[in-house]
């Protein structure tokens, strides 16, 4: 029982540093944004969309928006821990080192969640689309959450070497493409108004890997920041 | 209160250390010297649980590594040449954070002795991005002993300082060593190192070369001591 309750200190305590943090530089989620917020912007221009063409797309342009500011705040989050050797006092702490993970996990997940709430209406603006339907809004929840489930995992794993920024998306967007279909087509599915019998198996889908992303995380995250 | 047994550590095909042994009684204050890639940081970081041994055995606090690593840490305090802090939270906010991960009761209490033990009391409000790097040296420091660890161990702490920092991070170091705990301290600064510690331990080709204590050893005889070790070393080396 106390085992669990340092658990939830620990973790809840890196999620309060992380966030405190920001709260004072603006770095990450200020990065995250402006990238997001010129992705959907040359999109817009780039494709020449049509009302008809338009939902077609929008799934497809939200996704590649919301997973590269995400890869580009993952890789900030852990470069930050790095840099002035603050991993290293994270891991000589004597807590359980999943509970690091778990922190960074949780406090990525709400940045990543703080950028979809300011490029959905962004978007709908500039694209006529209303994106602001229920079944959407869980598709990014889910979608968010196995991303930097795995993200957190292989940015500590990338830090570690001098090639950290252009390492992280060459681990990260192969691990997640079946992850990031099942977002477009659960999205697509919502934004189409397909019946739900249609949209399950992807929102099924999204659920099973979030489920087995986090679990290889909780079992290796240990073995991974260990020399 | 720390026994190593024939450490090895190994990086690839590189050997960093060969058969260490190593031993630190409660209340020693060693020194440990040797030349730049003598293996002095990666001894440091086995101890710390940070890394791996390849093989060997260490034990601290009665507690095996890497088995009983939460049991080690506990009781661990570690000075890098890193602050090891958050430029972005005060400095009252960094000794909370790392309060919490320690579960340390009374944390406002212990903040507030430990930055007064290391004179920054009036700047617990400040962000550390604005401290001089003597003065986050000194907040290390107090993160590293807010725990009131029995081991304190520190890789190079004085890099980087100037005269005026150097002498008041020795005074936190006096202080806590006058408190009876284990230190071990990697230096290439033979008389601050002569200053505070009590043992001088010589790391050369993976190896602990000589140890001596530091009473045994005439005042200004401590650079011939620490010469002569290392040709000896170079010339066995040689030899095998």
């Amino acid at each position: 029982m106390k085992a669990l309750s340092n658990f939830w200190r620990a973790m809840l305590a890196i999620v309060w540093k992380d966030l405190a943090t920001e709260w004072r530089s603006r770095e990450l989620i200020s990065a995250m944004l402006v990238f997001a917020l010129l992705v959907i912007f040359i999109f817009n221009f780039a494709l020449e969309l049509t009302p008809q063409t338009r939902n077609d797309v929008t799934s497809g342009v939200l996704w590649v928006t919301l997973t590269f500011a995400g890869t580009l705040g993952l890789n900030r989050s852990m470069a930050v821990e790095k840099d002035r050797g603050c991993l290293d006092g994270l891991l000589l702490a004597p807590v359980d080192r999943t509970a690091i993970y778990f922190g960074k996990t949780l406090a990525n997940f709400i940045f990543m969640l703080l950028v979809a709430a300011i490029i959905l209406p962004f978007y709908s603006v500039l694209y006529n689309t209303n994106l602001f339907v229920g079944g959407l809004l869980l598709v990014i929840v889910l979608g968010a959450w196995g991303y930097v489930s795995i993200g957190t995992l292989l940015a500590s794993m990338a830090v570690q070497a001098r090639t950290r920024d252009i390492l992280l998306p060459i681990l990260l967007f192969p691990v997640t493409v079946p992850l990031v279909v099942a977002a477009v087509k659960a999205s697509s599915g919502y934004l189409k108004l397909l019946d739900q019998v249609e949209i399950t198996p992807w929102l099924s889908l999204l659920i099973v890997f979030d489920l087995i992303f986090t679990a290889i995380a909780f079992l290796v995250f240990d073995s991974v920041v260990e020399e | 209160m720390i026994e190593v047994r024939r450490l090895l550590k190994r990086f690839g095909p590189k050997t960093v250390l060969r058969n260490l042994d190593f031993q630190a009684a409660q209340g020693e204050f060693v020194a440990l010297l040797g030349p730049n890639g003598a293996g002095k940081t990666t001894f440091l970081r086995i101890l710390s649980s940070l890394s791996r041994a390849t093989l060997g055995e260490v034990k601290i606090a009665g507690h095996l590594l890497p088995h009983q690593s939460a049991e080690v840490r506990q009781r661990l305090g570690v000075v890098s040449h890193l602050p090891l802090l958050y430029g972005d939270l005060t400095a009252e906010e960094n000794l909370r954070f790392y309060g919490r991960l320690y579960s340390i009761p009374a944390l406002d209490q212990r903040i507030s002795s430990v930055l007064e033990q290391v004179g920054l009391l009036n700047r617990r409000k400040d962000l550390v991005r604005t401290f001089s790097r003597g003065m986050q040296q000194r907040l290390a420091i107090g993160r590293a002993v807010l725990h009131d660890p029995e081991v304190l161990l520190l890789d190079e702490p004085h890099t980087g300082l100037d005269q005026d920092a150097c002498e008041m991070l020795d005074g936190a170091l006096r202080q806590v060593a006058a408190r009876g705990r284990t230190v071990v301290m990697t230096s290439h600064d033979l008389s601050r190192a002569q200053d505070l510690a009590s043992r001088f331990d010589v790391l050369s080709r993976g190896r602990i070369q000589a140890s001596v204590a530091v009473s045994a050893l005439p005042q200004d005889g401590v650079l011939a001591f620490y010469r002569q070790t290392l040709e000896a070393s170079l010339q066995n080396g040689g030899r095998e």
